[in-house]
């Protein structure tokens, strides 16, 4: 099949970026969304033109690193990662727009790959359970119910796209920060530093400039794992409950 | 936000639950307008009760609209490059719908305090009993279409705030809970709608008592 | 030295005799060493630095334990956040002998497996250590909020995996290796945080810094700017991950690489087994020229599907619904009746390629060939219920699915083996401590403890106990020597490295060839898979060398690295890694060629029992080979370290 593909191509972090339109012939559906632009890569350094520039490592769906704005939707049209996406999700002669994840959070680093280290600092602020190597008890100490470590992994499964962010109309990165305030929270090993916790990391959070949450919900909708909305509303009854503490 | 947005459902409720009162025939309401003044007495002077309403309500409505602009201003500065293609999904649509709803809100509540509790604006000649000022008001039709459209954006409004306040609170703790609180949210705006405009249409239509 | 030339390809130098590990009983060595480690001062930690390359499991461990003793860590990943290292992916799970199921697991059983699997071909003291501090890994993770499956009393649940009888593999999902690392990663933050390791994400680490006999530092590129940057440090730990992307199409990350571990190498780091690669039986097949990665599949899945192909060559195409039963041939229940579709990775891949060979492979042809076999549920469906199966195995049809666009309720899956993990890697002694004094190596990079095969669930429980336990412990014996004379930026040994970076990154954006960085990854791909993959021999070998020799000096004449040295520039990182490859690919090929049997993942052609298993040589091969770098013109010098067995009686494996 045949696409035409508008991708934003700019060259650093300083610099202007525009639209650039591409047509790619020979795309098979059975390509991945990231094969198909490794295929147009291909094309561009045999033309002697820089390749696009996107961040891609596992391809399995879980390290996280892939992302892209495809046509409007974070991912892509289905729920998955981008590079889980395949291009059997498209029809011959289809134009797709693609644009990095853009929040001022996130910024531009070339093409399509953006600066996601706010979430690591995000985590920094407090994302842990204090526990030095070799201070553990014995695992079965702490019988942890199965409800709560249920929904500590549902919450654990957040692989740090930024999808959310990029899909929030607000940009901001409640979801991600809620699912990590929920994975500790929800277990009995995360609760000496439950509220502190919570407070630096929606400290730092806002601290990176991402924006506030005014609860739309396109963030969980647009998350490949569907990380659901409760866990933002966990972490506002935290928030609340450390308010309270403090 | 949650709070202040509370109070404001709190109040609507009572004041739709109030405007009902006109199929209660216009003594009624008039009684229930009087009433408002009286409430809380002798412990409160004579419009006390309305009036500590009226701080609370100005104070909430100021924090409201102050929290939802930095709220606002927040959103454009954390996402000054925008999409080139941005599929309008329902957060987008309550994205501007709370904000541009909020506001259409706000002024609306500004004309429509000139126009009843004031009377200010007169619509249909000049009456003193609020039931007549009510009465003759809706038997205008673009009177009944301008609380046509601010209540709408109220249900609007109040479908997403109901649930964007229960989140806010930590209701939100499981997706049994999320759809309770969807039900609640959709509940209330329908509810809102419908009581509300059932007395402008009643009176356009010539079927109060 | 016995200088004896070995056809051109490689000398032999002088043998390793001592691993520094200590006297005594398996059972007290490791506490031995420990004690015996000098201790250093809390004040004086903080001016001994550790640079750690790689922040998978191995390396955020490590980080993240020193940085909380209070050593000054620079911690370096080549992704844009330490939490998306390879380990990530890792599906199944890892093991440990806690024996919380009480099935008779115990140190002794899981030291005893790890060395029957890897077809006794591994170090017994290191693996002896591995099992002894394998149950402190899980209280470790557990402490940190690592959300293993639980049983409904609140207890950990427990899998056998790997054909193994005891219940000891501890999993969170399909996605053990993910909550493992986001762990590790939780630690590291919090020393990133308090401010103990300095953290430089998208940084490569393109050369090593020796420096008057020891391992100083780093030379990395800031692949935002390009700049090329010095990090001297006491001490270097490379935990940099394995090496499978040699064959292009692996289970592995795109950017796996080995850069790290092969400049070292130049430097001086012997190279040990690199020819050990594991190839795992249940990938998703290729689909075509594009391909890009292979995906793995839980192992899981052999428990109750079933392998075959057509009988016929005439059959491949047709509709596998439509050949009837008499007309299939499940081979791997034919030829191993006693253990059917569950026998080991290395025998299944093998028997998958035999029937493929024969030209009896299903799905679509890739070059000449079709390379798939089905894995057929219908029986499973059949006796279990189709509800059943896809409560046990839903999100591995749907993942199935998602990437064939075939619905595996309906058709067989299809299967083929794939590249996974490879047991190679930088020597290291009991200390994990390489050949160049001050160079540490951990996790999947080193060689140590899986022989020639590894077994499941225990790459992660490797990389976790040599970073939380078994490094921080024995580096300290290395660093109380310190801090180091200071090496200043002028140093010969830094101005050398500094500029022969430099000179590298020119060197390809100057080529300007004809070819992209991807074709000659590719074409290198397919010279290791058909000739140092599941099956080698002498002649294809020899061939394998001479045609990377020629691709290698193509690459550099040839090769075409567009855009600038001085912004992100993913082609020119990639073209830097492939060309460590190209020099990795020849090692590999010979360390194929030198080993004249069969063991584990490494099956030569013409070391094979009569009905075509694996036959080792326990009196010629019982013995690390450890590979010295020969210089560019010169032949690498191979040294032997011999496999001592005290304790594990040495026999051949059998699964019929
Ligand atoms: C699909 C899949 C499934 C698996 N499942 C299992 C399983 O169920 N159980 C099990 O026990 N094992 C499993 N394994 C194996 C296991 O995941 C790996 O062996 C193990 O995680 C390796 O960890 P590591 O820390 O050594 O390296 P990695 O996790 O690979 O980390 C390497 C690190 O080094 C960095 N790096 C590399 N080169 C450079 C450089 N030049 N400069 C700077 N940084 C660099 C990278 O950025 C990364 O941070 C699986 C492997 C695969 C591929
Ligand atoms: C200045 C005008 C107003 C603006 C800009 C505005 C904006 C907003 C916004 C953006 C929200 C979403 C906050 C969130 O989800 O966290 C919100 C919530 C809400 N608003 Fe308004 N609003 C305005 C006036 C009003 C008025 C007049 C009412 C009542 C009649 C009202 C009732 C509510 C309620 C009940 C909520 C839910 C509370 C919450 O979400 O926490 N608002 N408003
Ligand atoms: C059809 C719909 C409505 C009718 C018929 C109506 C009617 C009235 C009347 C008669 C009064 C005067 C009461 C008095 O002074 O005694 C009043 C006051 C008021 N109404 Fe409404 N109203 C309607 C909708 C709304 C809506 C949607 C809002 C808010 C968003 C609102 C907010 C108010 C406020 C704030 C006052 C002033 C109360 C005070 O301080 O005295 N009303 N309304
Ligand atoms: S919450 Fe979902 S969308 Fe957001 S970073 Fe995590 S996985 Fe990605
Ligand atoms: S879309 Fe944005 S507004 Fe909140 S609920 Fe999600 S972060
Ligand atoms: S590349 Fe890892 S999730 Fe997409």
């Amino acid at each position: 099949m045949k696409v035409t593909l508008k991708i934003w191509r700019q060259d650093g972090p300083q610099d202007e970026g525009r639209m650039q339109t591409y047509a790619l012939e020979s795309v098979s559906e059975d390509m991945s969304f990231l094969e198909m632009l490794d295929v147009l890569n291909e094309e561009l350094t045999a033309r002697g033109e820089e390749p696009v520039a996107f961040d891609s490592d596992c391809r399995e769906g879980i390290c996280g690193m892939c992302g892209l704005v495809i046509n409007g939707e974070a991912h892509g049209p289905e729920r998955t990662t981008t590079c889980q996406l395949h291009m059997r999700s498209f029809k011959d002669g289809d134009e797709i727009t693609i644009e990095p994840w853009r929040a001022d959070a996130f910024p531009v680093i070339r093409d399509l790959v953006v600066d996601r280290s706010a979430f690591d600092r995000i985590v920094a602020a407090g994302g842990y359970i204090s526990v030095n190597t070799g201070a553990a008890p014995d695992a079965h100490a702490t019988p942890v119910p199965k409800e709560n470590a249920d929904r500590a992994f549902m919450a654990a499964e957040c692989i740090s796209c930024g999808a959310c962010v990029a899909a929030c109309p607000n940009a901001s990165a409640m979801l991600f920060t809620g699912s990590k305030v929920t994975h500790l929270g929800e277990l009995p090993q995360g609760q000496p530093e439950r509220y502190a916790r919570v407070l630096q990391m929606v400290d730092q959070h806002d601290a990176e400039g991402f924006g506030g949450c005014t609860n739309l919900g396109e963030c969980s909708n647009a998350c490949p794992k569907g990380i659901p909305l409760n866990v933002i509303s966990q972490l506002n009854r935290d928030l609340n409950a450390a308010h309270r503490h403090r | 936000m949650a709070i202040t947005g509370l109070i404001f459902v709190g109040f609507i409720l009572a004041h739709m639950y109030g405007n009902l009162m006109i199929f209660g025939g216009q003594a009624a309401f008039d009684e229930y307008a009087h009433h408002l003044r009286e409430l809380g007495a002798p412990m409160l002077p004579e419009s006390g009760f309305l009036w500590l309403m009226r701080i609370t309500l100005i104070v909430a409505l100021v924090l409201h609209a102050y929290a939802a602009f930095t709220l606002w201003a927040r959103a454009g500065r954390a996402r000054h490059q925008r999409y080139a293609v941005t599929k309008q999904g329902y957060g987008q649509f309550y994205a501007k719908a709370m904000r541009w709803g909020g506001v259409a809100l706000l002024l609306f509540v500004v004309f429509h305090i000139l126009h009843f509790t004031t009377n200010t604006i007169q619509i249909n000649g000049d009456f003193a009993a609020p039931s007549d000022r009510l009465v003759s008001s809706f038997e205008v039709w673009w009177a009944v279409l301008i609380y046509l459209l601010a209540v709408l954006a109220l249900g609007l409004h109040l479908r997403h705030g109901i649930h964007g306040a229960a989140m806010t609170l930590g209701l939100n703790t499981s997706l049994t809970a999320q759809r309770r609180i969807h039900q609640v949210a959709i509940a209330v705006a329908v509810v809102t709608v419908v009581g509300f405009m059932v007395p402008p249409f009643a009176i356009l239509l010539g079927l109060t008592p | 030295m016995t200088q004896t030339l070995i056809d051109g390809l490689y000398r032999e130098g002088e043998p390793i005799v001592d691993t520094k590990a200590p006297a005594g009983p398996i059972t007290d060595k490791w506490r031995t060493r420990v004690f015996d480690a000098k201790l250093v001062n809390p004040a004086n930690r903080r001016k001994l630095s550790v640079i750690i390359v790689g922040t998978g499991l191995a390396g955020a461990s490590a980080a993240a334990t020193l940085g909380e003793g209070g050593y000054n860590v620079k911690a370096f990943c080549y992704q844009d956040s330490p939490r998306r290292a390879h380990s990530i992916a890792a599906q199944g799970g890892i093991n440990a002998a806690k024996n919380y199921k009480g099935d008779g697991d115990s140190i002794f059983r899981l030291f005893y497996d790890t060395v029957k699997g890897g077809d006794y071909r591994s170090r017994e003291t290191n693996v002896y250590r591995l099992a002894e501090v394998s149950a402190n890994i899980i209280d470790q993770c557990v402490a940190q909020g690592v959300p293993f499956a639980r049983e409904y009393g609140g207890l950990l649940d427990n899998r056998s995996f790997g054909g193994v009888q005891v219940s000891r593999t501890f999993y969170a999902r399909g996605q053990t290796g993910q909550q493992l690392l986001i762990g590790a990663y939780q630690a590291l933050e919090r020393q990133v945080g308090a401010g103990t390791v300095q953290m430089y994400a998208r940084h490569e680490m393109l050369e090593l810094i020796v420096a008057d006999g020891r391992a100083r530092g780093i030379v990395a590129r800031d692949l935002v700017t390009g700049e090329v940057q010095t990090h001297l440090a006491d001490a270097v730990v490379l935990a940099s991950g394995g090496y499978g992307n040699v064959f292009f199409l692996s289970t592995n990350a795109m950017g796996s690489n080995v850069t790290a571990s092969w400049r070292a190498h130049r430097k001086g780091a012997h190279f040990a087994n690199p020819c050990y690669t594991q190839i795992h039986p249940t990938c998703i097949p290729v689909s075509g020229e594009h391909q890009s990665k292979l995906t793995l599949m839980s192992e899981s899945l052999r428990n109750d599907g079933r392998i075959w192909v057509p009988k016929r060559r005439e059959d491949c195409d047709k509709d596998p619904r439509d050949i009837p039963e008499e007309d299939r041939d499940y081979y791997l229940e034919r030829i191993y009746p006693s253990f059917g579709n569950l026998v080991p990775r290395d025998i299944a891949s093998r028997q998958a390629k035999n029937v493929c060979d024969e030209g009896r492979g299903v799905g679509p042809k890739v070059g000449d060939f079709r390379r798939g076999v089905y894995l057929d549920f219908a029986s499973a469906m059949e006796r279990m219920g189709e509800d059943a199966v896809r409560a046990k195995y839903g999100n591995l049809f749907d993942m199935y699915q998602r990437i064939t666009g075939e619905d595996p309720y309906q058709v067989p899956m299809r299967i083929y083996p794939a590249v996974h993990y490879t047991m190679g890697g930088l020597w290291v002694d009991y200390d994990l401590q390489s050949t160049i004094p001050g160079l540490f190596v951990t996790g999947e990079a080193n060689f140590s403890d899986h022989g020639a095969n590894r077994l499941g669930a225990s790459a992660l429980m490797q990389g976790l106990a040599d970073g939380y336990f078994v490094l921080p412990n024995t580096i300290r014996h290395y660093l109380a020597d310190g801090p180091y004379e200071p090496v200043p930026e002028d140093h010969p040994a830094v101005v050398e490295a500094q500029q022969s970076v430099q000179d590298r990154v020119q060197q390809l954006l100057a080529v300007n060839g004809e070819r992209s960085v991807d074709s000659f990854h590719r074409e290198l791909g397919n010279i290791m898979w058909e000739y140092c993959g599941m099956e080698r021999s002498e002649e294809g070998l020899r061939k394998a060398v001479d045609l990377i020799r020629s691709l290698r000096e193509e690459f550099w004449r040839n090769v075409r690295v567009l855009g600038a040295a001085d912004t992100l520039n993913q082609s020119l990182e990639k073209a830097g890694r492939v060309a460590d490859f190209l020099e990795l690919g020849e090692l590999m090929c010979i360390d194929a060629l030198h080993r004249r049997e069969s063991c584990g993942g490494h099956f030569r052609a013409e070391s094979q029992t009569e009905d075509g298993e694996a036959l080792r040589h326990d009196d010629e091969y019982a013995y690390v080979a450890a590979w010295e770098w020969g210089g560019d013109d010169g032949a690498p010098v191979l040294h032997k370290e011999d496999l001592q067995y005290e304790f594990i009686e040495l026999k051949q494996r059998s699964y019929k």
